[in-house]
């Protein structure tokens, strides 16, 4: 359990960035012609994400993503998108877990990492092809 | 001290204040608001296993020497106290499982699979826990029956018109809770088992929910099977209940087998033990049905009534104050027609967050859904918060909630 004391005006765990990521998350939505479309859920919790890809030459010319869900999924997956945007396929293979928690630059107890990592293992799994289930077991 | 107490409920009136002091977790400081998922144990509890541990462990029903016949006294002592609890005819019906699940799963296993046949039907509801659908579903998919959910109205509660119209098709099993976990809702269980009973169907009632805070007299509602666990009426996890009725389960084969469960095993076959050890193999949680035993101490002292009364009177206090609240949708029905369980969420917050927040607080909310997805679909969200209440609940847990929640309003505002 969590020893952080909630005070009001200092709030670390739910910092301004992350309420305005949720409330105005970027790169929201869907395109119309995807090469890479792929949705990932966590059913415990009814967490939702999908995210469209536009590959050109390698890069990720253009991304979306869609879903629901809690704030920590919905402001990791709208901070992942802002990192891929642009970037080349080959770096966006080497995000791990550590570059989305960092991102988010809160301390995530062990219940809340899923929902952390759900826009990550959407990246993984959909851009990557990798299984779920090995995504699962690390 | 501890040990003297063990033996016998508690001799105070319901007093929460004292009732408290019983409970050791809450010198945290924690709210406690979960106790639909999980109640908290009092020393008398705890007591009576660290008696056991230090004072007479060893195993039961085997062994000669006085410790091992302290253990068994104690062991075979919790299934009279569950028999008076639940008003059995007699402790042959009172089968220790792990648990509800466990409970549940014998019942679908060891009468299910010598009784449901090809074209049966099997009628549900929706407001059932995963443990009172999936298992069904297994035997089902097995057997090739069909199972019907009997749907809520907009209050929560079970559509009784459609419960009698799935009886004209004589189903072969009816199963129901007799409240909710996720929503409160307080079935109508005399009725419905009466019903189905002259449909002719078999009745299990799931009383995981509806032991530890209504009571429950079997022979009164005149189910078949009731299970119910010790971890959510002040008992350890690990032990909990299956009653059958006697005739039921001497027809019934074992759902698990080997040692303590048979009477004699030569190389060409096995007898079985008599009632009710022929459904309790191998080594048992010995401790925890002690410790299930001193929680049906302690509630039968408080009394079942006073318990409902003091859950009605904490359940209006937190309707009334979460009523109160912009931007808060309660699910289930009015307070006067549920026990101590609400569900709600917050416009624009997920109760993940919700809970999240709560925590630093050290209030103890649920978030999820409850293991009750089918439910959680057809009320078209994805996950609540659930707050829940128990004998040493009092005002001030609900209070620092409301809190809570309107410090979550502060940040997602």
């Amino acid at each position: 359990m969590s020893s952080r004391a909630g005070t009001s005006a200092d709030d670390q765990f739910y910092r301004e960035f992350i309420i305005d990521h949720f409330k105005n998350p970027r790169n929201f939505g869907r395109l119309e012609h995807p090469d890479i479309s792929h949705e990932e859920d966590n059913p415990l919790c009814g967490d939702v994400i999908g995210m469209d890809f536009q590959i050109k030459d390698g890069v990720i010319e253009d991304i979306r993503f869609h879903g629901r869900g809690c704030a920590i999924s919905q402001a990791s997956a709208s901070l992942l998108t802002e990192r891929l945007k642009g970037l080349p396929l080959e770096d966006a293979k080497k995000i791990g877990k550590a570059d989305v928690l960092g991102d988010l630059g809160i301390d995530i107890s062990p219940a809340r990492i899923k929902c952390a990592l759900l826009s990550l293992k959407v990246l993984k799994v959909g851009a990557y092809g990798l299984a779920a289930h090995e995504e699962d077991e690390e | 001290m501890i040990a003297g107490r063990a033996q016998g409920a508690p001799n105070v009136s319901f007093d929460v204040t004292a009732i408290r002091k019983d409970f050791p977790i809450f010198e945290t400081g924690i709210a406690y608001l979960d106790s639909a998922n999980t109640s908290q144990r009092p020393r008398q509890v705890t007591g009576a296993m660290m008696d056991y541990f230090e004072k007479f462990n060893s195993n039961i029903h085997r062994a000669a020497y006085r410790i091992a016949e302290e253990a068994t006294v104690r062991y075979e002592a919790t299934r009279e106290k569950l028999r008076a609890f639940i008003n059995a005819s007699s402790t042959k019906e009172i089968i220790y499982t792990r648990g509800t699940t466990e409970a549940i799963n014998l019942v679908a296993y060891s009468w299910g699979r010598k009784n449901i046949k090809k074209g049966d039907l099997i009628v549900l509801t929706i407001l059932e826990h995963h443990s009172n659908i999936v298992p069904w579903q297994i035997l089902a998919a097995e057997k090739g029956a069909t199972i019907e959910y009997v749907d809520i109205d907009e209050r929560g509660e079970l559509r009784q018109d459609q419960f009698r119209k799935l009886l004209e098709r004589s189903p072969k099993l009816v199963a129901f809770g007799q409240v909710s976990n996720a929503l409160g809702t307080i079935n109508p269980a005399q009725e419905m088992v009466a019903a189905a009973k002259a449909a002719g169907a078999t009745v299990l009632v799931d009383g995981a929910q509806g032991a530890p805070h209504q009571g429950v007299d079997v022979r009164a509602l005149g189910c078949d099977f009731y299970a119910f666990s010790g971890h959510k009426m002040l008992g350890p996890t690990g032990a909990g209940v299956l009653y059958g009725r006697r005739e039921l389960l001497e027809a019934m084969d074992p759902f698990m087998s080997g040692g303590d469960m048979i009477k004699a095993v030569r190389l060409e076959g096995t007898t079985y033990h008599d009632l009710p050890w022929k459904f309790e193999a191998g080594t048992q949680a010995i401790a925890e049905v002690i410790g299930l035993g001193a929680a049906v101490d302690y509630l039968t002292g408080l009394g079942m009534d006073a318990i409902r009364s003091h859950e009605r009177e904490i359940t209006e206090y937190a309707y009334e104050a979460l009523s109160d609240v912009e931007g808060l949708t309660l699910f289930g029905p009015p307070p006067s027609r549920r026990a101590g369980v609400i569900s709600f969420a917050l416009e624009g917050i997920h109760p993940h967050d919700l809970a999240t927040i709560a925590d630093r607080d050290q209030v103890c909310l649920r978030a999820g859904h409850h293991c009750a997805m089918p439910l959680m679909t057809r009320l078209d969200v994805a996950a609540t918060a659930r707050a829940s209440f128990y004998v040493y609940t009092q005002k001030d847990e609900v209070d620092r909630l409301v809190g809570s929640i309107k410090e979550a309003q502060r940040i997602f505002k």
